[in-house]
């Protein structure tokens, strides 16, 4: 177990020092100057060759990867070239929209997903099995910003429940920003419920079919028994695997979905440095994505061993 | 002692009539040829012509003229959803191809090796899996600038992890069997069972891969061209479409449902032909739905 366990932290930290690798040379190697870029076309070359000394861009280049990764490690990620603040408060700002919608959207998304799931599976061939899984085939197949769209359409503009977006901040209560982040979380939810709800629903069958489910019902436990402690618990695997896969999934959906609603989120923060060429905000929250990716699925890699006994014994 | 086991013989026409009870295959495969003869159809024929401005028509509800009505230039929403087919169509295929033909060798070289070869190609797959794929998308897009080829480089670069992963879990399948041993004995190389005897095996993995990474392809290229990074104007794609329909969802909700309903019909039907083709190919898979 613990060798399992180092095994897993080894590699996602060394796949975080060569994302990290990957990302800073990739955005080296970009055409553009950033110096010229926030001083502007008229700027004089000495003007250009101080500020690229004050910003130590004239270092040479592993100095400046050790100092920016030795950076991100104590959360100095430096000053963003467009809005003259520290990235870190940038982020901060922003984390403070993106976070509270991801987690409400997996919130969402699992709650939902599980009871379809375990509904199919329990009737499985049956009238009400075909209607849920025809629903959520349906819901693989729809894009989250359409959907996005047609919910403003039907609860912003015509039914006028909910704001169309923007958001008012928490600075005003809790009650409004919720308002504010609701559509987008089901917007990014319901596509993410109908892929979980499919793998719930294949990985309780393959577990419904053991052995082991046969000798509990024969020794009488209920039906409704049998399937939530010993079927749901063996087919989590598969479950926490997608989950943590959706994950990333929802992060990137973000970045369209805070679009659609003019979230000030990390999303729109990451897309407008990307257009704006403000590097420095981009590598940062690009790692900081990057590194969130990497730790939720060694997490999912642990709780293995928390849902499957089998695992903790095993080495 | 022997075992004899009757393996009924697997012939092209049984495998047809199989097919033909399957209904998510049936009506996959109807939806992706519909869509296709669309794409198809609008090189040579479309009801108006997508490039040309007609004002005075400009977001006119659906009619007999125009089925899926006007949008804010009086554009024919039928045209460009025909068009805007094409490039989605283009942009998802090219992208499969990109992940295939590169990531299935990776895959079967990694199982044919074993060993560290294999260790380096999976750790390296897990560092593209740790970038949202989507986030590296637009990173690709937007600074290399927006258009349809380098869309279909940024969701092609993240079809071959996937593919390499789908290749390398098959072949290690099939390699412990012994055909494989007997072609060794035989005295082929790694690389001649490679392509062979363990392809072949692996071929219906790789379909359904296929399309399912065809449906997302269709779905991330929707999603780059909605964020301004797809085809650029006048080229018609249903992402940018519906990124003009959104400030005008209150006065003409047609622009914004029609091109959204094609991405939905053209991902179910490829999802519903990928489901189609594992149920009738896999029995495994088969039992279990």
């Amino acid at each position: 177990m613990t060798a399992y366990l180092l095994k897993r932290l080894t590699i996602a930290i060394a796949t975080l020092v060569l994302a990290s690798m990957v990302v800073f040379a990739v955005l080296e190697i970009l055409p553009g100057d950033p110096a010229r870029l926030m001083l502007g076309m008229n700027a004089s070359a000495d003007q250009v060759d101080l500020l690229r000394n004050q910003m130590g861009l004239n270092a040479p280049l592993p100095w400046r990867y050790l100092h920016w990764a030795g950076g991100l490690l104590s959360l100095d990620f430096g000053r963003s070239y467009t809005y003259s603040v520290p990235v870190i408060d940038l982020v901060r700002e922003r984390l403070a929209v993106s976070l509270p919608l991801a987690l409400i959207a997996l919130a969402l998304s699992t709650i939902i997903a599980i009871p379809v799931g375990l509904f199919s599976a329990s009737r499985r061939g049956r009238a009400g099995d075909t209607v849920a899984m025809g629903a959520a085939q349906l819901g693989v197949a729809v894009p989250n910003f359409w959907f996005a769209l047609m919910l403003i359409y039907v609860f912003a503009v015509w039914l006028r429940l909910v704001p169309a977006g923007g958001f008012p901040g928490w600075g005003a209560g809790p009650w409004p920003a919720l308002k504010s982040l609701l559509l987008p979380a089901v917007a990014l939810a319901l596509p993410q419920a109908a892929i979980l709800a499919r793998v719930t629903r294949s990985a309780l069958i393959e577990v419904l079919n053991e052995d082991y489910i046969r000798t509990a019902r024969a020794k009488g436990l209920p039906y409704r028994a049998v399937l939530w402690r010993h079927a749901l618990r063996n087919a989590m695997i598969p479950v926490l695997t997608i989950l943590g896969l959706q994950f990333a999934f929802l992060l990137a959906g973000t970045i369209i979905i805070e679009n659609v609603f003019y979230l000030p989120g990390l999303g729109r923060l990451v897309f407008q440095a990307i257009t704006q060429r403000d590097l420095i905000v981009v590598e940062s929250v690009v790692m900081l994505l990057v590194a969130a990716v990497i730790a939720v699925n060694l997490l999912v890699d642990l709780s293995y061993a928390v849902v499957d006994p089998r695992l903790r014994s095993r080495q | 002692m022997t075992l004899h086991i009757d393996i009924p013989e697997e012939t092209f026409a049984s495998i047809l009539a199989k097919a033909f009870r399957n209904t998510a295959f049936v009506a996959g495969f109807v939806i992706t040829l519909l869509v296709l003869a669309m794409a198809i159809i609008s090189y040579v024929w479309t009801p108006y012509d997508v490039t040309k401005l007609v004002i005075s028509d400009k977001t006119q509800a659906p009619s007999m003229a125009h089925w899926f009505g006007t949008d804010h230039f009086g554009r024919d929403i039928l045209s460009m959803v025909m068009v805007g087919a094409r490039n989605s169509i283009a942009v998802a295929l090219v992208a499969v191809g990109i992940g295939m033909g590169a990531g299935v060798p990776l895959g079967a070289f990694a199982a044919a090796r074993g060993g560290l070869v294999d260790e380096a190609l999976m750790r390296l797959n897990d560092l593209v899996f740790a970038f949202p794929a989507l986030l590296s998308a637009i990173m690709i897009t937007a600074i290399f600038g927006p258009g349809a080829v380098n869309a279909i480089i940024a969701i092609g670069i993240f079809n071959i992890p996937v593919f390499a992963r789908v290749a390398r879990a098959g072949a290690l399948a099939i390699w412990p069997r012994e055909f494989i041993l007997a072609a060794r004995a035989a005295g082929k190389s790694s690389t001649q069972i490679s392509i062979e005897h363990v392809l072949p095996n692996i071929a219906t993995l790789l379909l359904v891969q296929g399309t399912i990474q065809f449906a997302l392809g269709i779905l991330a290229e929707a999603g780059l061209s909605y964020l301004g990074l797809g085809a650029q104007p006048p080229m018609p794609s249903w992402g940018r479409m519906l990124f003009d329909a959104q400030t005008r969802m209150v006065v003409a909700s047609w622009m914004a449902i029609f091109p959204g309903m094609a991405i939905v019909v053209t991902v179910l039907g490829l999802n519903l032909l990928g489901d189609g083709i594992a149920d009738i190919l896999d029995p495994k898979s088969r039992r279990q739905r």
